[in-house]
């Protein structure tokens, strides 16, 4: 088991990230909980997918600070990274693998060691059926499932979900949103962006909306999601 | 925690390559073509012209590792699956070090077939002296592989990468080739000069150790956006 640092809280400070000269962050600043699931919510464009990469420690802000627990991600060290989970719009799963190798081998580069959390993986995404089929077969619903439980195998206390209901039915809707609930009452922070507004209401707790890279609002969810967002962002 | 990540990106790595055999594959039957072609232009009624051998052997190498690390580089591209490594809490430069290994791995078994092919189509010795040239192939290929494998991994989010990659790599490895180049000629001379390929051993482990820890000590901000 990789030693972990951990953390009940994340602050975003002015956060700006620049990409020469188009600017896709402009001094974000957000404060996000244990409990939170925050819906950040915003067109294309918007810088969302931005946000959860810095978020990620995928990219440095520009200008800024990100703090988790008060404490730098440099500070902190690659075992801050043990502790985010991250679902992008790309599942970063190999397709020539089967969906099992995919699991066993993100679960040892976390250093979890035990077959048994794999198998739970799988059942949990619907696919110990096809645990040793290539992932190259499966549908975009199957995937995205799997790429899920790969997010989540090590347990993260940050989960970063970049549109994390791409290709599901109905009832895999329910059950990821159930289980995005469950983890959140269990602790975790978590970041969704998507722009499926009806999926979103009814599912996050707060609502973060950005456009062009600033941060329009972050205010708690209420009825009537989409009402709200179409006075912010079209009076934007 | 970071030779164990470096085995287990080289263990994926195989895992997925042992699917298809694709990468392998298309390595060696570029490297073929490139020395049938050198053959073709270079041999004249069963008589190589001279020394043509070790510039055609190290040209065969660059060119299908750089074909090597390309295909393998956009394994990590479709799904953005290097982003995932890059994620994973483990030291960063530890999935250099696996992904280099495993193209010592890829271009060492190009080079089982290719070193047999050159010597039996250019009638060149070069099994005279093989703990010697064994040393300059390893040195030449970390070399290069080295470099090779900071660079793919640098422009695998790159919309250009396979015009910038060969750009990039071989005016820097340059000095790799032609030290290799001159320690197999070396051991190719009508009396094989083993002072001569020592001196370019050497060289190319210098080369080595400043290319690796080089690449070692920039991977992580280089792959951090």
């Amino acid at each position: 088991m990789i030693p972990s640092v951990d953390f009940d809280s994340v602050q975003l400070t002015d956060v700006s990230r620049h990409f020469g000269r188009r600017r896709a962050l402009s001094r974000v600043s957000l404060t996000l909980a244990a409990g939170d699931i925050v819906g950040l919510l915003g067109p294309n464009g918007a810088g969302k997918s931005t946000l959860i990469g810095v978020l990620a420690t995928l990219a440095s802000p520009t200008l800024g600070t990100v703090a988790y627990g008060g404490r730098s991600a440099r500070a902190l060290g690659a075992s801050l990274r043990f502790r985010i989970g991250l679902l992008a719009h790309d599942l970063h799963l190999y397709p020539e693998l089967s969906a099992r190798q995919n699991l066993a081998f993100f679960a040892e580069l976390y250093g979890l060691d035990e077959p048994s959390q794999v198998d739970a993986a799988l059942d949990s995404a619907g696919l110990a059926d096809r645990a040793d089929e290539p992932v190259q077969g499966f549908s975009r619903g199957m995937r995205q499932r799997l790429a899920l439980e790969r997010a989540l195998i090590h347990q993260p206390r940050l989960v970063l979900l970049d549109e994390p209901f791409t290709g599901l039915d109905d009832s895999a809707v329910a059950l990821v949103s159930d289980r995005l609930k469950r983890l959140a009452a269990a602790g975790a922070i978590i970041v969704v962006a998507t722009h499926d507004l009806d999926l979103a209401d009814g599912l996050v707790t707060r609502v973060a909306l950005v456009r062009g890279g600033r941060l329009l609002s972050d205010e708690p969810a209420a009825s009537g999601l989409r009402a709200r967002y179409r006075a912010l962002i079209g009076a934007a | 925690m970071f030779l164990r990540t470096a085995w287990l990106v080289l263990r994926k790595d195989f895992a997925i390559e042992a699917r298809s055999w694709e990468v392998l594959t298309t390595t060696l039957f570029f490297a073929t073509a490139c020395v049938l072609v050198f053959a073709f232009a270079f041999v004249r009624e069963g008589r190589a012209v001279e020394d043509a051998a070790a510039g055609i052997l190290w040209i065969a190498i660059a060119f299908s590792g750089t074909l090597a690390l390309g295909r393998t580089f956009e394994r990590e591209r479709y799904g953005e699956t290097l982003r995932a490594l890059l994620l994973a809490p483990a030291p960063r430069p530890a999935l250099y070090v696996g992904k280099l290994l495993g193209m010592l791995a890829l271009l060492g078994t190009a080079e089982l077939f290719l070193v047999p092919m050159v010597a039996f189509l250019f009638q060149a010795a070069l099994f005279s002296r093989p703990l010697l040239l064994a040393a300059l192939l390893a040195g030449g290929t970390l070399g290069f592989c080295a470099v090779g494998t900071l660079f793919a991994a640098m422009l695998v989010r790159a919309r250009s990468r396979d015009v910038l990659l060969p750009i990039l790599l071989y005016p820097i490895t340059i000095p790799v080739i032609i030290a290799g180049v001159r320690g197999t000629a070396a051991l190719l001379a009508a009396t094989p000069d083993e002072a001569a390929a020592t001196m370019w051993i050497g060289i190319l482990a210098a080369f080595d150790v400043v290319f690796v820890t080089l690449a070692l000590w920039t991977f992580e901000p280089l792959m951090t956006e």
